[in-house]
């Protein structure tokens, strides 16, 4: 089966002289969902930005069989749909109906099947009640679901999601779960959140300093790399919060 | 009011502005017919009358003062003429304002031939003014959080100083962001927007009876 993407010798450094990434080999599958895990600055979103040609660094991008290169960036666009961390930097219309068409629209399809298309996004993501609604008004979760329809729309053939649970709450996070779910895409997801990796990807790839250093199943990734949030006993919240008040 | 085309009620607006603008100084009697016409048009919005009144009150100490000028060079009647004129021209602006959301009101503009780029420069950074201006709160409460209120003011300026050059900086980092969101999303410098409303027949109607009535008041 030909990869949907695969990267080959990939480095890149910032104007500053930041070496982010270093001789990255990389390929998803169709159909795959590989979990980007790392620690904060080691290169995860930089690598992101490599597939759709918004960073370009030096080695080899084929995205669909397309290299990245400037001739190719409009296509490549369409088939990546990349959810970013921030999604008050992804919704920037008046209103929601208009963000999500805003990618059918630069797609070059017609008015009437943007809408369309930016209605049945809304729907799948349970948010149609909220199409001329301003951005600004929606809670965190849902300007996520919005920033998600408005790839959706876009009907790519691979779901980049940066952060995707940063400021969800439990049923939020649930609920994004679940659409990720039901999606036919290959999804990267650049996370910190190893359950919600878990929950998601058959595969996650370990980011150190720039470098891709392992993959593997997520358990064991999260096993080696001592990857999670121990939790604290019960018993130990109770003494510490007794020791400080 | 607030179901008609934003590009009937803008060019409403200007025809109000204009006639207003060219009633003669002393002609009481015109201007307040135009005063009434304001009064029916927030009264039909179900816009809040006295809230209406105060809000455009925002403009009397410019024109107050401007009026008070005139006065003292001998001009009594022309006096009061500028400080009516642009307590109504505020007070109309804000009827357009209030029965228009902006995104419709900046569409209506755009269909009227202001330049795109205005109307985006516009609509942004009243998309991000929100934002901004969450930040900056969340910034003032967790400065007060750590500061000793009350005794000594330089700090406190230091510190809203810092936090204004931090607002600069995050609001240009947002705005690369924004572009590389807008890059992912397959846009190639053009925008391609949807048609907001159409202008119907009411919408024609409204537009040449207002019209038709200010100008009438010139005649008065």
């Amino acid at each position: 089966m030909t990869p949907l993407i695969e990267v080959h010798d990939l480095s890149f450094r910032y104007d500053d002289g930041t070496q982010a990434l270093e001789d990255i080999h990389f390929a998803l599958q169709p159909g795959e969902t590989v979990a980007l895990l790392g620690a904060n600055g080691s290169g995860k979103t930089t690598f992101v930005l490599q597939l759709n040609g918004i960073l370009r660094g030096e080695g080899s991008v084929t995205v669909c069989g397309l290299p990245v290169n400037q001739e190719n960036l409009a296509a490549i666009r369409s088939k990546i749909g990349m959810v970013f961390q921030d999604a008050d930097e992804q919704l920037f219309m008046p209103t929601v109906l208009e963000d999500v068409t805003f990618g059918p629209l630069n797609q070059g399809l017609p008015e009437e099947e943007a809408v369309a298309r930016g209605r049945a996004a809304l729907e799948r993501a349970g948010l149609l009640h909220a199409a001329h609604k301003a951005p600004y008004h929606l809670s965190a979760g849902e300007k996520r679901q919005v920033a998600l329809a408005g790839v959706l729309a876009m009907q790519p053939e691979i779901l980049v999601l940066d952060e995707p649970t940063t400021f969800l709450d439990p049923p939020a996070l649930r609920n994004l779960v679940d659409l990720l779910r039901d999606l036919p895409q290959a999804k990267l997801i650049v996370t910190h959140n190893t359950r919600f990796a878990a929950a998601l990807a058959g595969r996650a790839v370990f980011f150190e300093k720039g470098k891709l250093v392992a993959e593997g199943p997520v358990d064991q990734l999260v096993q080696r790399y001592d990857w999670s949030y121990s939790p604290l006993a019960a018993a130990d919240l109770r003494y510490s919060a007794q020791r400080r008040f | 009011m607030h179901a008609r085309d934003p590009r009937a009620k803008i060019a409403v607006l200007l025809v109000f502005l204009v006639a207003l603008a060219i009633t003669p100084a002393p002609n009481h009697l015109a201007i307040g017919i135009q005063a009434t016409l304001l009064i029916a048009g927030i009264l039909v919005a179900g816009l809040p009358f006295f809230g209406m009144l105060a809000r455009a009150a925002v403009v009397l100490p410019f024109s107050l003062t401007f009026g008070l000028m005139s006065w003292l060079a001998g001009e009594p009647g022309r006096a009061v003429a500028l400080v009516e004129k642009s307590y109504l021209s505020t007070l109309a602006v804000l009827l357009v304002v209030g029965t228009t959301p902006l995104p419709r009101l900046l569409a209506g503009m755009e269909a009227l031939g202001v330049p795109r780029t205005l109307v985006l420069v516009a609509q942004f950074l009243y998309r991000y003014l929100f934002v901004i201006s969450e930040q900056a709160q969340h910034m003032r409460v967790a400065a007060a959080c750590r500061q000793d209120r009350g005794r000594h003011r330089r700090p406190r300026f230091r510190a809203a100083a810092g936090a204004l050059a931090v607002l600069f900086a995050r609001s240009y980092q947002r705005a690369e962001g924004i572009h590389r969101a807008m890059l992912a999303r397959a846009f190639s410098g053009q925008f391609s927007p949807l048609r907001s409303s159409s202008f119907g027949l009411i919408d024609a109607c409204f537009l040449t009876a207002v019209s038709l009535f200010v100008g009438m008041t010139l005649l008065v």
